[in-house]
């Protein structure tokens, strides 16, 4: 039979990727040319690449992310911005990608978890902490609770128990004990990186 | 070349060379070893042979993980056990979830990894019986080599972290040896295994091995997964048991951007739960989720329960009571010491006390979904987070009527278990929609199933609903004599093809503590009638009694006034075995005492009279683990604050101490949280929850910022961990809200409950 190995989907998927540079071509669906809306599109930046965005201007930046540029990084988790699993940051602050439109999106910038390493694939100090704290359990809510911590750490250098508190990402695993421990670390990480 | 070593009757190595001169080893099941293993193991790319280790030219060793991996941690702790029998170089393995080892021996499916079910902590004790003599044979193999490279007698040579020694220092790595050692014939017998001072690995703390892939996000859960470009379909389901369909704007759906079509999906009714889509349900498959989520809204699907809907938990409950009254009721009576009558007539002091727990439900971090891709009448593809991929196999299995090397299950990590992926039923429910007539446009494109947040809780296997009845018999000198707990509660068994007298087996355990400790002992289950789906939930035959027998055993020390850490060590009594018919027994009692004295200790348990704050303890014997923990607890104005919470574990040799550390520090706040605010509640029959805002999982209110874990050192052959610290949290926190409120909570979840008491 002809069965398909993981490292040729992924190639396959890889060549799918729309890693294509700016503007992405707006994806023809048989049979339904007919009745599309003409869109100006939405320029968005993600990771410092910029998208033309030409579907539905109420589709959350979330399935955005994840269908149409294939980032899974941010995970869903609730439709309702209660569990913080599709965290991202726009323009400096974090979000949950499941409530934000792509419409309120026009001309912002997005960082997700895949566009937090340097370029060498140097880790993020919090990403490096998380590493360094085994705070990940099952890993899933790990993306969004990592640019949560990113977004607390811009603003908060030295984040008290209360700051972290704040966050409210959930764990369903219950890792908070070691998440409140890898926030830390990346805060002292990050204090003397730039000393 | 290729050779066999018996290890015993039912399991033997084997071994080959790899495609790229690699040294190969896995572990089959006898019968296997003339048929050409199936391809796709360990990705294909590296090797068509042997699943289990590969060491390759470059020096990397590749470990294949049978077990799935929903956060129990088992990638990185299966694949110790192995790279420290080898003797391995940890820097240089490369951990690779297997999926699944099915193959076709004798006309039937073969099943070439196991049993590849992660669930009630088996994965390490079946690790421990088996794959470490993966390991050992791989070093075995690789002295040889190096024998003859070096021409030094084996005996003479010794390994160390990738590499193996002779004494006038000359080394050759693993690497260098790889080819040379897989032309070597195998041992006669198994080669000898370490000597437990020999580990290196085992007992080490570990970081988790996907951890750098989770933090950059590349790791692909099976959501991640998009293979072929699927189409995303979401389903509006029948939130009534037994409902059907009542309306539905199937023309307004078709009309939302991105949609291509709406199905009908009907559930197989001859199929067992969890081995068929759960509800009839109307699929919307679209471009992309936000497509396929419109056009969901769009149907504006209404549904009809049928005569009898579901009822409430009020009138379960009701049941219940009535039935432990009703001596015309007989229940299933699962075990029966002495004779508990006769000791309640003679007793100086008799108590009774009644429990009541809500159904739970598992609420996955990832919700369950499924990405099929089938060719029609040649392959199909399932890609799922499952902690039972032979239970997938089934399903696909059956729904295809394909031969086992048609099908392939791939497992990636999931995003929690729990138990809930135990269960196949989106696994069915994308498959009825593979195998569904589609228009021409899509019906060669890959399918992915998403179930949404609401789906997830409205349509879980949950938790059952359970009643308790505890009544105790006590002597002059306040001990107990007799003992009768009677369970009521619908069974996760009911309708899987399991005797009546059998239904009990997903309930309880016949021999948990006190059995064994009280001279006149029976346990009896009642079965309610519900039509919800039931299923395993973190060990629940052990969560869900612990919670009222733990309760109820704190109630007698009070009534006799006797701090409650003595009256558990004199109702143990002194160390023994006491016999124990489940997995991991016999009973330890100095084991159990151990760690209860070790949790009162860590908590400063002499507090305990005088303290402000309440100090509760509570203990459980659970698959081999023997747990401990005692909770700190304030009251304040509206409720109570959680100060410190202690879980003390015995689970003999710990193979990744941090890991397990995880694992009871997870079990324990999951515990505690569904303790405190969690229910799921029918009304009109149907669920009512959709989502955080009314099931409040893992809310990190009131709870403390640590668990404080104390891990008993033991060279005792290693337990599982993953579900070993749930049962005994919520009894330790319930005995601690007493001595904090005075206020006793016998009904959950218990914030809601002592806000009513109080």
């Amino acid at each position: 039979m002809a069965r398909i190995s993981r490292d040729t989907l992924r190639k396959q998927m890889a060549q799918q990727g729309p890693t294509s540079p700016v503007p992405v071509p707006p994806r023809q669906e048989a049979g339904q040319t007919a009745s599309k809306p003409v869109r100006e599109g939405i320029d968005v930046i993600v990771n410092g690449k910029r998208y033309k965005h030409t579907g539905d201007p109420a589709m959350p930046l979330l399935w955005y992310l994840r269908d149409v540029l294939r980032l899974t990084g941010a995970k869903y988790g609730c439709d309702q911005g209660d569990c913080g699993f599709c965290t991202v940051i726009v323009d400096g602050k974090a979000v949950a990608s499941c409530g934000t439109k792509m419409e309120k999106m026009r001309g912002k910038r997005v960082t997700t978890v895949e566009g937090l390493a340097a370029a060498d694939g140097t880790l993020h100090p919090v990403q490096q902490a998380w590493i360094d704290e085994d705070a990940i359990m099952c890993g899933y809510c790990q993306p969004g609770q990592i640019m949560a911590a990113v977004d607390l750490l811009s603003r908060q250098k030295n984040p008290s128990d209360a700051d972290i508190d704040k966050i409210g990402n959930l764990c369903r695993c219950g890792s908070y004990g070691r998440i409140r421990k890898a926030i830390k670390r990346a805060a002292g990480a990050m204090k003397d990186g730039k000393a | 070349m290729s050779g066999e070593v018996r290890l015993s009757r039912r399991r033997f190595l084997k071994f080959a060379a790899g495609t790229a001169g690699g040294l190969v080893i896995g572990i089959g099941t006898v019968g296997a070893v003339d048929r050409p293993p199936p391809l796709g193991l360990l990705g294909d790319a590296w090797t068509q042979v042997g699943p289990y280790l590969r060491i390759a030219a470059d020096g990397r060793i590749f470990i294949g993980v049978r077990d799935p991996d929903n956060g129990e941690g088992t990638s990185t702790s299966l694949a110790r056990i192995i790279a420290d029998e080898l003797d391995a170089d940890w820097t240089r393995v490369v951990v690779e979830p297997l999926g699944l080892g099915v193959t076709m021996g004798n006309g039937e499916a073969k099943f070439t990894y196991g049993h590849q079910r992660s669930g009630d902590a088996t994965s390490i004790p079946a690790a421990w019986a088996d794959l470490r003599q993966a390991g050992a044979l791989g070093r075995w193999l690789l002295l040889q080599a190096a024998a003859r490279r070096l021409g030094v007698p084996a005996e003479r040579l010794r390994t160390e972290n990738g590499m193996v020694l002779a004494s006038d220092n000359r080394r050759v790595s693993y690497a260098d040896l790889a080819s040379t050692a897989a032309g070597i014939d195998a041992p006669a017998s198994p080669p000898p295994l370490k000597s437990p001072d020999r580990y290196r690995l085992i007992g080490q703390p570990a970081g988790d091995v996907d951890a750098r892939a989770v933090v950059t996000g590349t790791l692909r859960y099976a959501f991640d997964e998009n293979i072929g470009d699927p189409v995303v379909a979401v389903l509006a389901r029948c939130p009534y048991p037994g409902g059907t369909l009542d309306n539905a704007d199937r023309e307004a759906a078709q009309k939302i951007e991105g949609v291509y079509a709406v199905l009908d999906i009907a559930p197989d009714a001859n199929q067992p739960p969890g081995m068929a889509a759960q509800a009839p349900a109307l699929a919307v498959l679209a471009r992309d989720t936000w497509s396929a989520l419109r056009g969901r809204a769009a149907l504006k699907a209404t549904w009809k329960a049928d005569g009898s809907p579901e009822p409430a938990a009020s009138a379960l409950e009701q049941q219940a009571l009535q039935a432990f009254d009703d001596e015309t009721i007989a229940p299933s009576t699962v075990r029966n010491d002495g004779d508990t009558a006769a000791a309640r007539k003679k007793a100086a002091r008799a108590l009774e006390a009644t429990y009541f727990q809500p159904w739970v439900a598992h609420a996955t971090a990832e919700t369950p979904n499924c990405v099929v891709r089938l060719d029609p009448g040649t392959s199909v593809t399932v890609i799922a987070a499952t902690q039972s991929p032979r239970q997938a196999y089934a399903v696909v299995q059956r729904m295809t009527g394909f031969r086992p090397d048609q099908i392939d299950i791939q497992v990636p990590r999931g995003g929690g278990g729990f138990g809930r992926r135990l269960e196949a039923d989106y696994i069915a429910e994308a498959m009825s929609i593979a195998l569904a007539k589609k228009p021409d446009d899509i019906r060669n494109r890959p399918v992915k199933v998403l179930w949404t947040r609401d789906d997830d809780l409205s349509r879980d296997f949950y938790r059952p609903l359970a009643v308790h009845r505890l009544n105790a018999s006590l002597d002059r000198k306040k001990k107990i004599v007799g003992w009768h707990q009677r369970m009521a509660s619908p069974s996760a068994l009911a309708g899987r093809g399991v005797p009546d007298n059998r239904l009990w087996q997903s309930e309880l355990v016949p021999d948990a503590l006190p059995a064994g400790l009280v001279p006149n002992f029976r346990s009896d289950w009642y079965p309610l009638p519900s039509r919800l789906a039931r299923g395993e939930w973190r060990g629940s035959p052990h969560v869900t009694p612990t919670f009222a027998s733990e309760s109820f055993i704190d109630e007698l020390a009070h009534a006799t006034n006797t701090n409650p850490l003595d009256f558990r060590l004199a109702l143990l009594g002194d160390a023994r075995q006491l016999p124990y018919g489940g997995r991991g027994g016999p009973i330890d009692t100095g084991r159990m005492a151990n760690v209860l004295k070790l949790a009162a200790e860590k908590l400063d348990w002499s507090r305990w009279l005088r303290s402000e704050n309440g100090l509760g303890i509570a203990c459980a014997y659970v698959f081999g683990a023997y747990v401990a923990h005692a909770v700190e607890v304030a009251p304040t104005n509206d409720g109570i604050d959680i100060h410190r919470v202690v879980c003390v574990a015995d689970v003999g040799r710990a193979v990744n101490p941090l890991g397990l550390e995880a694992q009871l520090q997870g079990a324990t706040m999951d515990a505690l949280s569904t303790a405190l605010n969690l229910a799921i509640t029918v009304k009109d029959g149907k669920v009512q929850q959709t989502g955080f805002r009314d099931y409040p999982i893992a809310a990190t209110q009131p709870m403390p910022y640590e668990v404080e874990t104390v891990i008993v050192p033991s060279t005792a052959e290693p337990a599982g961990a993953s579900v070993v610290a749930v049962p005994s949290a919520a009894p330790a926190l319930a005995n601690a809200v007493f001595r904090a409120t005075a206020v006793r909570v016998r009904r959950l979840p218990l914030l809601r409950e002592l806000a009513r008491l109080r």
